[in-house]
């Protein structure tokens, strides 16, 4: 059990990490780690495979659990619960009502294969939410449209490139209206000419939401274009953060400017 | 009637009682199957160990001893549960078919991805929601046509109740060999009556295996 | 109230093992009936020439979608109308390997069909003879992937060889309907049958899920 010390309110950060830990067997993946997000920043988590950034991700999904550590959303703690000022291990019902402000964005897609784009989309608003289907359909539709599928709503997402899947799956995700996004590698296994599809999604999205994102890539201009500030992961902790022009021209730390020329030589 | 068409009105009224069994058994195995299969997915070591237990059970012994078992030796004590021949084809029909039904709708509930799962946490549905909406949906798809050829199986394996003297199609066609004789005619006109029946469930399953929308 | 009898139980052991034997041999030579059967009915469905590969095919279907009990009943009973007169437990084999012959059959198939395309490419180009092809090349590569379903069908049959006893064979079963008849005591001889038919098969089962896992086939 973890005292709760600092109060978070509504002015404090969209996400805090606090000395948060995860190793799988004998790997470190996440050693103390501490970060901040405020509300609506975009920020990109780049760093070496294996420096922790996908897991990070997918403890604040709740997919994997933290060893120890708290994180905090939207002022709440995610995988603890509040009982007599003490923080106890949350129960599934804590963990339903923090998800409800998160969404994301899988590597591999991961659309459900039997049901039509369009479905794809409705499942949850209707289901989780309670959206009734007309709403929930006629919002389906605005989202892919934006995200330039609409022609595409009866057909399967087998029927659709990857680049396209990748596209409804964003939509799915924000059909949830979710305050948080997390992007995990979306443009990793896409061939290299349906990469561009997605990113300009992603950067309209950037332009027109004021949605708190936090994204990891290896798409190091994409990261710069969009990014309010660029978070350097090295062995499961934050070694540099900043202002993208800061990062990608002039970073502090050596292992930083060894990653970046290392990614940014081809 | 010319022969061997005058067979038909005796073997005719076999076969009624042989698809009604199997129209019974079949149901009763389908939800064995599926309950068993899912609850053999439990994280819960006694719901799948006893669940385990029946399915291996029913897996590891012969179809025909159950189905003597359950009609000879449960009427008498200390279990005094006396069944109908009708009834016990049923029960030993259904709960065979559905220990191996069990296993395929285990494997296909296995066979789908971690990450559907974790697609359905991400969108936030219920553990409930995730097994009927996503995981479900998916694993039918791969279950049909193996439960296509269970119940060609379960089929074949009715012709075994005319041993614990049930009027079934093949019991049938022995009372007619003892008292009109013409045993190849018969038995001929039994097999193709029973190949009449299966063959069109094979055509199915292979039309539905050809069929699947999405990969 | 009366419960299972051991002493009774003990008493009867012995000859159901010793009928355990009969149901032992019609297991081994049924399945090598039928995995011989099984490898020739492949081939001729494979074969160019069509009255070779259309009787093939139509056996197959015929055989798999008809009872193995009605079949069983229709060797014993008409084959001695034509002059076949053979002993019941003859007859109950042929009936176990043509049935389950109709089955190996389809696993060939599919074993054969799973050989990459290259390698018959590779034979041809080698110029090996037709019959050096399959025995060296594409046998030797299709087998072993297919042994576990093989297993399978062989652990499926042993659990059918009870049906023998509807034609007379005296099996392991028909023994045990026989001490219940006489004694009116069915529980000890039926659970017995199904004690012995499970310590038997259950072990082969884990022993072919090992094989799978080597194999990594489904």
């Amino acid at each position: 059990m973890v005292q709760d010390n600092d109060r978070q309110d509504a002015s404090g950060p969209m996400i805090r990490f606090q000395k948060v830990k995860k190793s799988f067997g004998d790997v470190h993946v996440l050693r103390e780690l501490d970060l901040d997000v405020a509300t609506a920043e975009r920020i990109s988590i780049i760093g070496a495979s294996g420096s922790g950034k996908t897991t990070l991700l997918r403890i604040l999904m709740t997919l994997e659990e933290p060893n120890s550590g708290v994180i905090y959303v939207d002022g709440e703690p995610l995988w603890h619960k509040k009982v007599n000022g003490e923080l106890v291990e949350a129960d599934e019902k804590h963990l339903r009502k923090m998800r409800g402000k998160i969404g994301m964005v899988f590597q591999q897609f991961n659309l459900f294969p039997h049901m039509k784009v369009l479905r794809n989309v409705t499942e949850a608003p209707i289901h989780v939410l309670g959206t009734p289907r007309d709403k929930a359909e006629a919002r389906a539709k605005e989202l892919l449209d934006m995200v330039g599928l609409a022609d595409k709503m009866d057909n399967y997402p087998s029927q659709l490139s990857g680049g396209q899947q990748q596209r409804v799956a964003i939509a799915r995700a924000l059909a949830m209206q979710p305050k948080v996004m997390l992007f995990d590698e979306i443009t990793a296994a896409l061939d290299p000419e349906l990469v561009g599809e997605v990113l300009g999604v992603m950067r309209q999205l950037a332009h027109e939401t004021q949605m708190t994102m936090l994204i990891v890539t290896h798409e190091m201009g994409f990261a710069r274009d969009v990014s309010h500030r660029i978070v350097f992961l090295h062995e499961g902790q934050v070694l540099e953060e900043g202002p993208p022009e800061k990062i990608f021209t002039n970073p502090d730390h050596p292992r930083t400017r060894e990653f970046l020329s290392r990614v940014l030589e081809h | 009637m010319l022969p061997p068409f005058d067979l038909l009105p005796t073997l005719v009224r076999g076969l009624r009682v042989t698809i009604g069994l199997t129209l019974a058994a079949s149901t009763l195995a389908l939800i064995v199957a599926v309950i068993a299969g899912v609850a053999r997915t439990s994280k819960n070591p006694l719901i799948s160990g006893i669940v385990g237990f029946y399915v291996e059970l029913f897996r590891g012994t012969s179809v025909l001893v159950q189905m003597f078992w359950i009609f000879f030796v449960l009427p008498i004590p200390p279990f005094n549960i006396s069944l109908s021949p009708f009834l016990a084809g049923v029960i030993a029909l259904g709960l065979n078919v559905g220990a191996y039904g069990s296993e395929v709708v285990r494997g296909a509930i296995q066979a789908i991805s971690r990450s559907q799962i974790e697609a359905g946490i991400a969108l936030n549905f219920t553990p409930t929601q995730r097994m009927t909406r996503i995981i479900l949906p998916q694993a039918m798809v791969r279950i049909l046509p193996p439960f296509g050829n269970l119940l060609i199986e379960l089929l074949k394996s009715t012709a075994l109740v005319s041993l614990i003297t049930l009027s079934d199609l093949t019991f049938q066609a022995l009372t007619l060999r003892q008292t009109v004789g013409r045993t190849t005619e018969v038995f001929a006109v039994l097999l193709i009556m029973y190949f009449l029946l299966a063959y069109p469930l094979t055509l199915g399953v292979r039309w539905v295996e050809g069929r699947r929308v999405w990969a | 109230m009366v419960t299972f009898d051991w002493e009774f139980a003990w008493e009867i052991l012995p000859q159901l093992l010793e009928a355990m034997v009969v149901t032992i041999e019609a297991t081994v030579v049924g399945f090598a009936f039928a995995a011989v059967l099984g490898l020739l009915l492949a081939l001729g469905r494979r074969s160019e020439t069509w009255w070779i590969s259309r009787p093939a095919g139509a056996i197959v279907e015929f055989v798999r979608s008809t009872p193995l009990l009605v079949q069983l009943f229709f060797l014993f009973y008409v084959l001695p109308r034509y002059g076949v007169r053979l002993p019941a437990f003859v007859v109950g084999v042929i009936g176990l390997g043509l049935h389950y012959g109709s089955y190996t059959s389809e696993v060939y198939r599919a074993g054969i069909d799973a050989i990459a395309r290259g390698q018959w490419e590779a034979a041809t180009a080698l110029n090996f003879s037709q019959r050096h092809k399959w025995t060296k090349i594409i046998l030797p590569q299709a087998i072993p992937p297919m042994l576990p379903a093989l297993g399978n069908y062989l652990v499926a049959m042993f659990k059918e060889t009870p049906l023998l006893a509807a034609i007379t064979v005296v099996e392991m079963f028909q023994r045990a309907k026989i001490i219940s008849s006489l004694t009116f005591r069915p529980l000890e001889p039926y659970t017995l049958v199904g004690v012995l038919f499970f310590v038997l098969s259950f072990p082969s089962a884990l022993l072919i899920q090992r094989l799978e896992a080597r194999f990594g086939t489904r």
